[in-house]
């Protein structure tokens, strides 16, 4: 017995030796994925990262406001499941929220960069990110109701290029829900209804009143991005554009930011509360830009964006890799 | 925490108030904006609908390539409220007696409720991956023609959450807080 071991052990040392000795003469295949190839997985990534987690910055924000609602109440109730669903969407890489909403893409980019093969990587991505379920069958034909069922399709997804100083490619996206797009709100100032005339205050008095309207249809609590002037069109897209900006970052200019903390401080308030169930947060922040208008228009432009907050970004490397994570 | 279990009834969910936290257990029929008009038009339901709880959501579903089995992988409520002019009918002439939904609903389908016996759950919004771990079978999927998000999808649900905020007797949380919310309005604007 004991010799059969022994030969049985001596020739599994042999058997290890051979594989060792032979192992660097074998060439492993080495995968190496053609550049685009590499740019879809990379986008992949970030949509399914964008969809699952929320970022650091709007987690942080919504544990404090958790703290703030009275134990046992409906609001502290609906806190507590927002956590668990935080958690449990990022365990299991699955979707924070089933409406994975607009997919709005900002890319930065060096001098030189082509546009146009980018936009089709992302929609290759999109459609791969959709396959995999980080993404709800979720663009809808507008005039004839047709669902394609691949998130693409006139307009979809939506791609905004920059040209940026930087060496690097930036990608950053958000995915925007339809319940809180449909209480965004654009004013158009004076409003006689509200009193609001043509100044901060005015612009204060349309912003409160917007949130009263929202109550807890928007998916509360919300962060806000704001835009005060501009045409129609410019004016919603860079509210909604301050929805890139850190939760926790200040505004530098002055005026602004004592107005971003002053919509916060007086909508909460409004006691509307997380999901309109009545409490204490029914706001987590207010970011606020300003662009020039026409002597005859003054629009304010409201973007909602739900707790469940979408947004992140990514830093590429030359080999179009994820170099850094930007929230 | 209360709890109502299947098979659901009119008596039931009457039991039920504004504020209660309620751990739903048995059959949820999904159905939003084309289920309503559908049903709002004039066609039958595919399903009988009698004494069921219609859940507002648009889930997101993946099927098994071998099996061809579905799993509902993400099932947070849509808003409700774009079924306002619907739901007071369907609650009429289908007779549910629950509908799921999150934002809340007017004072139509308040009405309905009182009058036939119905409830409108709260369901928390956003929350696609707490509730989609409460369903434990996919069991029926009809009107597959108006895409995925919008059929009606026949699910069987252990304790899932919600709160009260419509009950059959004529109270809304929603318009309580919108009231005490305006008046709060009125003093900081």
């Amino acid at each position: 017995m004991t010799k059969k071991v022994a030969t049985k052990k001596a020739a599994k040392k042999v058997l290890s030796k051979k594989v060792i000795t032979k192992a660097p003469t074998k060439k492993l295949p080495v995968k190496k994925l053609d550049p685009k190839q590499k740019t879809i997985e990379t986008l992949v990534e970030l949509i399914k990262t964008t969809s699952t987690v929320v970022p650091d910055d709007v987690y942080r924000t919504l544990l404090k406001a958790r703290t703030q609602e009275q134990a046992g109440s409906t609001a502290s109730y609906a806190m507590n499941i927002i956590n668990d669903n935080i958690e449990l969407a990022k365990l299991k890489s699955q979707p924070l929220c089933q409406d994975t909403g607009t997919v709005i893409f900002f890319i930065y980019h060096p001098p030189g960069f082509h546009q146009t093969p980018f936009k089709e990587l992302i929609k290759k991505a999109v459609v791969k990110a959709t396959q995999k379920g980080y993404l709800r069958q979720n663009s809808v034909n507008s005039l004839t109701g047709e669902n394609a069922g691949t998130n693409l399709g006139e307009g979809h997804p939506s791609i905004h290029f920059y040209e940026h100083n930087k060496k690097e490619v930036e990608v950053k996206l958000v995915l925007k829900g339809g319940g809180c797009e449909n209480v965004s709100a654009q004013y158009s100032l004076p409003d006689t209804g509200l009193g609001a005339g043509r100044d901060l205050a005015g612009v204060r008095k349309v912003i409160i009143d917007a949130i009263h309207k929202a109550q807890g249809k928007g998916c509360g609590p919300g962060a806000l991005g704001i835009c005060i002037g501009g045409d129609r069109a410019d004016s919603a897209y860079l509210a909604k554009k301050q929805l890139l900006r850190k939760l926790d970052d200040k505004n530098s200019h002055p005026e602004l930011n004592k107005l971003e903390n002053d919509i916060v401080e007086t909508c909460n308030k409004l006691g509307i509360g997380p999901m309109g169930f009545g409490g204490k947060t029914t706001l987590l922040s207010c970011k606020i830009t300003h662009a020039n208008r026409v002597p005859a228009s003054f629009f304010v432009s409201i973007s909602y964006m739900c707790w469940a907050f979408r947004r992140q970004g990514i830093v590429m490397d030359k080999n179009n890799s994820i170099k850094k994570w930007l929230y | 925490m209360k709890r109502l279990s299947y098979p659901f009834s009119p008596e039931a969910v009457r039991e039920l108030k504004v504020g209660d936290m309620v751990l739903i257990t048995g059959k949820l029929f999904t159905g939003r904006d084309a289920v309503h008009k559908y049903l709002h038009d004039g066609n039958k339901p595919p399903v009988d609908l009698k004494n069921q709880i219609i859940y507002h959501c648009g889930p997101v579903t993946m099927k098994d390539k071998k099996t061809g089995k579905w799993t509902v992988t993400a099932a947070g409520p849509t808003t409700s409220i774009r079924e306002e002019p619907y739901q007071w009918e369907v609650i009429r002439d289908y007779g549910i007696v629950g509908v799921i939904g999150k934002g809340g609903m007017g004072q139509k389908t308040l009405d309905a409720c009182k009058e036939h016996g119905c409830v409108y759950f709260h369901a928390i919004g956003g929350a696609a991956q707490v509730l989609a771990e409460k369903i434990k079978s996919v069991d029926g999927l009809y009107l597959e023609e108006f895409g995925l998000p919008e059929a009606i999808w026949e699910l069987t649900v252990e304790e899932f959450p919600v709160v009260v905020t419509m009950d059959a007797h004529g109270n809304s949380l929603h318009k309580d807080v919108e009231e005490s919310s305006r008046t709060a309005l009125k003093e900081v604007l």
